[in-house]
């Protein structure tokens, strides 16, 4: 039991005050963008991110997974009294339950949500806990050519597998792997892609291209929709549940956190498959235990809610196995949170395990803690957060914007990043007006170099020979995935029919906060 | 033509009973503004469509010629003097409230808009304590 000493140090860790406080505040933050459509956890902790250079690694990192949890939880908020998921992860959680606020039962559909996250999201940091771990020693093992490979599969099933367009996912991939490339060459300090601006010879900072696309390019896309009909918010009091609610929801939540937690640890996380499967389920499920189950299927069933609700926080806790593990981040929100930690000059990949044991323990704990809070904060807080949603766009929005630029010009304190803050957010603008996911985009920019970075090894090693790309057997077996993963479905939709539309029609601009 | 500056509150309420005595007494038909900004995800001020039917259905009842209109993405005031301007309004009906010092420097007052700048005679209600 060598890993519950360690989570109980990093406990210690993650209890003093200082920390505590930081863990609030990140679950407030991450609640409060949660609640709001169209700003998201991803949006958030980009935002953030040079605040933080001021903080120590450990509570930066603790404030971030609390607005990862938190910013799960809000979306939840939102579906529920709105029908407007936050993020795309909610959109399952607003089929039932809209109706069930509609149906005069929205406090006893926010409390399972809120219950349903607390439980999948501690069983899901446990299973980080004792997931992560091994996988670290194992990844330890591998070598440049496999890391390599792995990382290739998670960009081609991010691009590939998630979206509504392989094309699109990919003009996406590849458009952020252009912008990681900008700047001197690591190794041989040839200028690349720097169009002769000796500011780009440092290559473009994470911050500003995160803050440009998250922050400047929804301002400019909100600004382009300013005005629209306002929707009709369900007056909610205080959420509680029932004896019988609690009968009919335990179960979804123990499956929800089941199917959730597998998809978030494989390089093709998101949230949106696990809480689809989950929703799936539990229609099919439903009636097995209570009758009043299948029947109140499709207007308001207590398990619609909680099994995907769960299946969402228990995904955004096994996103967390690759990202301490590998250092391969699956979701926009744990891209930038690969950014911050390597803002803090520590590499991120399987040797941060063991490098870094304080700061992965004392996270893991305070995503213990944060979750609890949620819990605590949340259920009382509820009606609160429902009056956020009357924040006049161009109040929030000119915040937003204001703390974009300061970021963007305090990361190295030059006027010109506040230029290239600006271009981003046109690209921001641009990539949501033609429909391309964020996802790809991001993970191009902040995986791209760490990928390079392999490739060169593995080169090197074998003097430039592409051999030295395959002679690991990790290695041909992942190349083997990827050829399944891409050439599969190519294959099925000539033999099979075309399948019938989508089952349920996510909102277009909901498709851009893709796992964030 | 009378117009109600409406919301689906006490306010709103006390300006649209006022209006339809009014409208009685001068026999002149009715117009039910229900404007917003739209510029937020939420406003409480903006009646759901099953109020607005509601409402229609109770002002037929009452054998008045009324309108209700509700547009989006405008100032509620200047809505509502457009509509008296269009319509050729006789009187604009609009119920008032206590703010808060904060809440004055915050916002703007809708009614005090309508009270200075409307064209005609402005009467400006409360709602029954």
């Amino acid at each position: 039991m060598e890993t519950l000493s360690l989570l109980g140090g990093g406990l210690a860790d993650a209890l003093t005050p200082m920390n505590l406080m930081w863990a609030v505040i990140g679950v407030l933050l991450g609640t409060f963008v949660g609640v709001l459509p169209g700003v998201g956890p991803a949006m958030a902790v980009a935002l953030l991110l040079p605040v933080t250079y001021g903080l120590d690694v450990t509570s930066a990192l603790i404030m971030f997974a609390g607005i990862y949890y938190g910013g799960m939880y809000g979306g939840s908020t939102t579906s529920i009294l709105l029908n407007t998921p936050g993020e795309s992860a909610s959109v399952m959680t607003a089929l039932e339950g809209n109706r069930m606020a509609k149906a005069g039962r929205a406090a006893q559909a926010l409390a399972t949500a809120a219950i349903g996250s607390f439980v999948a999201g501690t069983i899901g940091t446990l299973g980080v806990v004792f997931f992560a771990p091994p996988l670290a020693e194992f990844a330890v093992q591998i070598g440049a050519p496999s890391y390599f490979a792995i990382m290739l599969l998670a960009m081609v099933l991010v691009s590939a597998v998630l979206g509504a367009s392989k094309l699109r996912g990919f003009v996406g991939l590849f458009i952020g792997l252009a912008i990681g490339l900008v700047g001197l060459d690591a190794s041989t300090a040839q200028p690349r892609a720097m169009l002769g601006v000796n500011q780009l010879a440092e290559g473009i900072d994470i911050v500003v291209v995160a803050v440009g696309l998250f922050a400047v390019g929804e301002a400019l896309w909100t600004a382009a929709h300013l005005r629209r009909r306002p929707l009709q918010v369900i007056p909610v009091g205080r959420p509680w549940m029932g004896r019988d609610d609690w009968r009919r929801s335990w179960r979804p939540w123990l499956r929800g956190t089941a199917l959730g937690f597998p998809f978030g640890a494989v390089p093709a996380g998101g949230a949106e498959t696990p809480t689809f499967l989950s929703y799936i389920t539990e229609r099919k499920l439903a009636g097995r235990h209570h009758a009043e189950g299948r029947e109140s299927f499709g207007e308001g069933a207590i398990e619609g809610v909680a099994g995907p609700e769960a299946a969402n926080n228990a995904s955004a806790a096994g996103t967390l196995v690759p990202l301490l593990a590998l250092g391969l981040p699956v979701t926009a929100t744990s891209a930038v949170m690969l950014a911050a930690i390597q803002g803090y000059g520590i590499t991120p990949g399987p040797t941060l395990m063991t490098d870094q044991p304080d700061l992965i323990w004392a996270l893991l704990a305070s995503l213990l803690i944060g979750n609890a809070l949620l819990l605590v904060l949340n259920l009382p807080l509820a009606p609160v957060w429902a009056k956020l949603l009357r924040i006049p766009r161009p109040q929030l929005y000119a915040g937003i914007l204001f703390f974009a630029s300061l970021g963007a010009y305090a990361v190295r304190q030059q006027p010109f990043d506040v230029a290239l803050l600006l271009v981003f957010g046109a690209l921001g603008f641009a990539v949501r007006r033609f429909g391309i996911p964020v996802l790809p985009l991001i993970l191009g920019v902040i995986l791209g170099p760490l990928m390079e970075v392999r490739l060169r090894e593995a080169l090197d090693l074998s003097s430039g020979d592409l051999v030295g790309l395959v002679n690991e057997p990790i290695a041909i077996i992942v190349y083997a995935i990827i050829v399944l993963v891409v050439v599969v479905p190519l294959v099925w939709s000539r033999v099979a029919p075309r399948p019938a539309t989508p089952l349920t029609e996510v909102p277009e601009r909901d498709r851009q906060e893709v796992g964030s | 033509m009378i117009v109600v500056a409406y919301t689906p509150d006490v306010y709103g309420e006390a300006a649209l009973a006022h209006a339809v005595t009014e409208a009685g007494l001068r026999r002149l038909g009715v117009v039910v503004v229900n404007a917003t900004r739209g510029d937020a995800f939420v406003d409480e001020r903006f009646a759901s469509t099953e109020r607005l039917a509601e409402l229609d259905a109770a002002l037929g009842e009452q054998g008045l010629t009324h309108e209700v209109r509700q547009p989006v993405g405008v100032e509620p005031s200047e809505a509502v003097i457009d509509v008296v301007k269009e319509v050729g309004g006789s009187l604009v009906v609009v119920g008032i409230r206590h703010r808060s010092p904060v809440g004055k420097v915050l916002m703007g007052s809708v009614a005090q808009r309508i009270l200075l700048d409307a064209p005609c005679p402005v009467l400006a209600v409360k709602p029954s304590p």
